[in-house]
C-alpha cells in the first residue's frame, strides 16, 4: 500500500482543523475584499476620479483593486504564519505531537507551509472572482494575478515562520503587525504610484516585498505586463520565499530538537 | 494468549465491521508488519543503550548509562527531578537527539532511522500535546492520520480506545473542560491508536489525584497483561513497585541503582522499618542507642527510622528501656525508603 508523504500528514491536521471554522473564515474571505472595494474604489474613487479623473490611465477603482489583493495575501500569509506557530510550539503543542510520530521537522515545516499555501489560493481565487464581477479585470493575462498573489503571500510567509519559531512570546506579532504590515499596506503603491512619495523614500518603497508583489499584481490585472519587469518582480518575490524557507528549516530545528 | 494490542484492542469491534472495506485492506498491512518485527530476534531487547549522554551546552544531563529493555516487560526509571529521566525517555523516543555512546530502538539507530521508530512506538509526553479545541475522539484520529492509519480503521480504533479509557461518553466532547486526569487517559489512548511495539510514558500519573492515578494505573497494568512493553518514569514508589518488572534510580544523570523492586529492596534496605516519632527532642536523643540494634539508624528533625529485619524485638526492646514515643509502628521497607537512601532526603531544584 502506497503511504502518504510525510508532509501531507502534517498538512492533513491543519485541513482537518480549518473544517470548525471554515464558514467564518470563507465570510471574512469574501466579505474583507468587497468592503474595501466598496469603501476605497467606490466611495474614495469618485473623489479622486472627479478631481484626477485617472490614475495611470485607469479608473482609481481599476487602480486600487489589484493592489488590495495583493495586500490581502500580505495579510493572510503573516497572519497563518504567526500566531499559528506560535500556537503548534507553545500552546497547543501540536508541533510536539507530531514529532512523537513518524513525521520529522522538516515534514511539520513543509506540511503547515502547503496549508498556508492553499489558504493563500482560496482567498487570492475569491478576491479576484470578485475583481472579475466588478469587471475590474481587463484581459485575460488577469490568470496571472492568481500565481502573482499566491507568490507574494508566500514571499511573507517563509519569513514570519522562521521569525515566528524563534520567538517565547507573542509579543513581537502585534509589533510587526503595526510597524511593518500596516505602514507597507499604506506606501507600497496600493493607493498611489511610489513615485508620489518623496525622492528619497522612493527606493525604500521599492525594496519592499509588497511593493513588488503590487507591482505584479496590478500589472497582470491591468493587461500591461512587460515580461522583463514580470520577471524582476517574481524573481525577488521567490527569492524571498526561498530564503525565508531555508532560515525555517534552521529555526524549527532549533526550537523543536533538543 | 497474551493478546497485543497489534492484533486487536478490547473486545469492542464488531465482526462486521471487521471485514469492511477499510478494514481489510488494513489488516493484511498490519499482519506484515507484525511477521516482520517477530522476523527480529525474538529475544532481542527492544532497546539497547551504551555508555548514552545527553549534553546541554556543557551541562550533562544523561552521563552514561547502560541498560537494555526487553520485549513484554515494564521498565521504570525512577529519580528526583532534574535527574535525567525526561531526558533519556526523549532520545528513546527519537525526538532528542543522542550527545554521545550508542543507542538502538528496536535493532534501529535513532539518527538514521527516526522516522521508521517512530512509527513503531507509542508516546505520552510529560506534557499533554492535545488539540483542546478539537473533540476527544478527533484527537484520537487526527493522531491516527500522522501514522498514515485509513481514516475508517482510524476511527475504529479510536472508538475502542475511548471504551478502554473510559472515556466513552465523552467522544463528542471538546478536550478543552476535560480533567486532568481525562486528558492523560486521553494521550494514553492516543499513543495506542498506532498499536506500538514499545510504549514510552513521561511522568503519566503526576499531577493527578488518587482516584485518577489509579484508573490510570489500572489501565497501564492491563496493557502489561496484553503483552505490551512499557517504559514508565514516575515519583510514585508504591505503583512503581507494583508495576515495574525492573527499575533504575536516576540520579544526577547515572543509575544509582538498577534491579527488580524486591531486589532493591532486598540490597538497599532491609526487610522492616520502626519508626517512632518523639514529643520532645530530649525524648528522641534518649532513644538513639536503639540503632545499635538495627542495620541501620535514620534520624529525622521529627522522628527516627530503624532500619532492620525484626521490628518487633526493637520496639519490645524501646519499651523494656522505658522509651516512650508518641507513636511508633513497624511497617515493611519499601521502594521509597531505597529511593530516599540513593538519592537523599534534601530537595533537588
Amino acid at each position: 500500500m502506497a503511504t502518504r508523504p510525510l508532509w501531507l500528514r502534517s498538512f492533513g491536521y491543519w485541513a482537518f482543523r480549518y473544517k470548525r471554522t471554515w464558514r467564518s473564515s470563507m465570510t471574512v474571505s469574501f466579505l474583507e475584499p468587497l468592503l474595501y472595494l466598496a469603501a476605497m474604489g467606490i466611495g474614495l474613487g469618485t473623489l479622486v476620479d472627479h478631481h484626477v479623473h485617472q490614475v495611470q490611465g485607469v479608473s482609481y477603482l481599476t487602480f486600487v483593486a489589484p493592489g488590495l489583493l495583493a495586500s490581502a495575501t500580505m495579510q493572510v500569509g503573516v497572519s497563518e504564519s504567526t500566531y499559528p506557530v506560535m500556537g503548534a510550539i507553545k500552546w497547543v503543542k501540536t508541533y510536539h505531537a507530531m514529532l512523537a510520530t513518524p513525521l520529522r521537522v522538516v515534514d511539520v515545516l513543509r506540511g503547515h507551509l502547503a496549508w498556508i499555501v492553499l489558504r493563500l489560493t482560496v482567498v487570492s481565487g475569491v478576491f479576484l472572482g470578485i475583481l472579475a464581477a466588478f469587471g475590474l479585470t481587463r484581459s485575460w493575462e488577469a490568470v496571472f494575478a492568481l500565481p502573482a498573489a499566491i507568490l507574494t503571500g508566500l514571499a511573507f510567509s517563509t519569513p514570519m515562520v522562521a521569525f515566528s519559531a524563534t520567538q517565547e512570546k507573542d509579543g513581537a506579532f502585534a509589533v510587526i503587525y503595526r510597524f511593518g504590515v500596516v505602514p507597507l499596506f499604506l506606501f507600497s503603491g496600493i493607493f498611489f504610484p511610489v513615485t508620489r512619495l518623496p525622492g528619497w523614500l522612493q527606493p525604500v518603497a521599492l525594496a519592499t516585498p509588497l511593493y513588488h508583489g503590487v507591482a505584479l499584481c496590478r500589472s497582470a490585472v491591468l493587461g500591461d505586463a512587460s515580461l522583463g519587469a514580470s520577471i524582476g518582480h517574481a524573481a525577488y518575490l521567490a527569492a524571498l520565499a526561498a530564503a525565508g524557507y531555508a532560515v525555517a528549516r534552521v529555526t524549527y530545528r532549533r526550537r523543536l530538537v533538543v | 494468549m497474551a493478546f497485543s494490542p497489534r492484533s486487536s484492542l478490547g473486545p469492542g469491534a464488531p465482526p462486521a465491521e471487521a471485514v469492511g472495506g477499510a478494514a481489510s485492506a488494513t489488516v493484511p498491512d498490519s499482519a506484515v508488519r507484525f511477521a516482520a518485527s517477530s522476523a527480529e530476534a525474538v529475544d532481542a531487547p527492544l532497546v539497547v543503550a551504551r555508555g548514552l549522554v545527553k549534553r546541554f551546552g556543557r551541562f550533562s544531563a544523561v552521563d552514561g548509562v547502560d541498560f537494555e529493555i526487553t520485549r513484554g516487560e515494564c521498565f521504570g526509571f525512577l529519580g528526583p527531578n532534574g535527574a535525567g529521566k525526561t531526558s533519556t525517555m526523549r532520545m528513546i523516543s527519537c525526538m532528542s537527539p543522542v550527545s554521545g555512546g550508542t543507542l538502538r530502538v528496536l535493532g534501529m539507530d535513532p539518527a538514521t532511522d527516526g522516522t521508521r521508530i517512530r512509527a513503531r512506538l507509542g508516546l505520552v509526553p510529560q506534557e499533554d500535546s492535545l488539540d483542546l479545541e478539537l473533540t476527544v475522539l478527533d484527537n484520537l484520529i487526527v493522531y491516527a492520520r500522522y501514522f498514515d492509519i485509513p481514516r475508517a480503521e482510524a476511527r475504529r480504533r479510536a472508538v475502542d480506545l475511548l471504551e478502554f479509557a473510559q472515556l466513552s461518553e465523552r467522544a463528542h466532547d471538546r478536550v478543552e473542560p476535560l480533567s486532568g486526569g481525562m486528558r492523560r487517559r486521553l494521550t494514553i489512548a492516543r499513543a495506542l491508536v498506532s498499536q506500538p511495539d514499545l510504549m514510552i510514558l513521561d511522568e503519566p500519573t503526576t499531577g493527578l489525584d488518587p482516584q485518577a492515578r489509579h484508573l490510570l494505573w489500572d489501565r497501564l497494568y492491563r496493557l502489561k497483561q496484553q503483552g505490551v512493553t512499557l517504559v514508565v518514569t514516575t515519583h510514585y514508589m508504591e505503583e512503581a513497585e507494583q508495576l515495574c518488572d525492573r527499575l533504575v534510580i536516576m540520579d544526577k544523570g547515572r543509575f544509582a541503582a538498577h534491579g527488580t523492586p524486591r531486589e532493591l529492596i532486598d540490597r538497599y534496605s532491609t526487610r522492616e522499618v520502626v519508626e517512632m516519632r518523639f514529643a520532645t527532642a530530649e525524648e528522641q536523643a534518649a532513644a538513639l542507642p536503639l540503632g545499635e540494634m538495627a542495620a541501620r539508624l535514620e534520624v529525622l528533625p521529627d522522628r527516627i527510622l530503624l532500619y532492620t529485619e525484626d521490628g518487633d524485638a526493637i520496639l519490645a526492646e524501646a519499651q523494656r528501656r522505658g522509651c516512650s514515643p508518641v507513636s511508633g509502628f513497624v511497617r515493611r521497607s519499601t521502594l521509597e525508603d531505597v529511593f530516599l537512601r540513593m538519592t537523599g532526603r534534601s530537595l533537588i531544584d
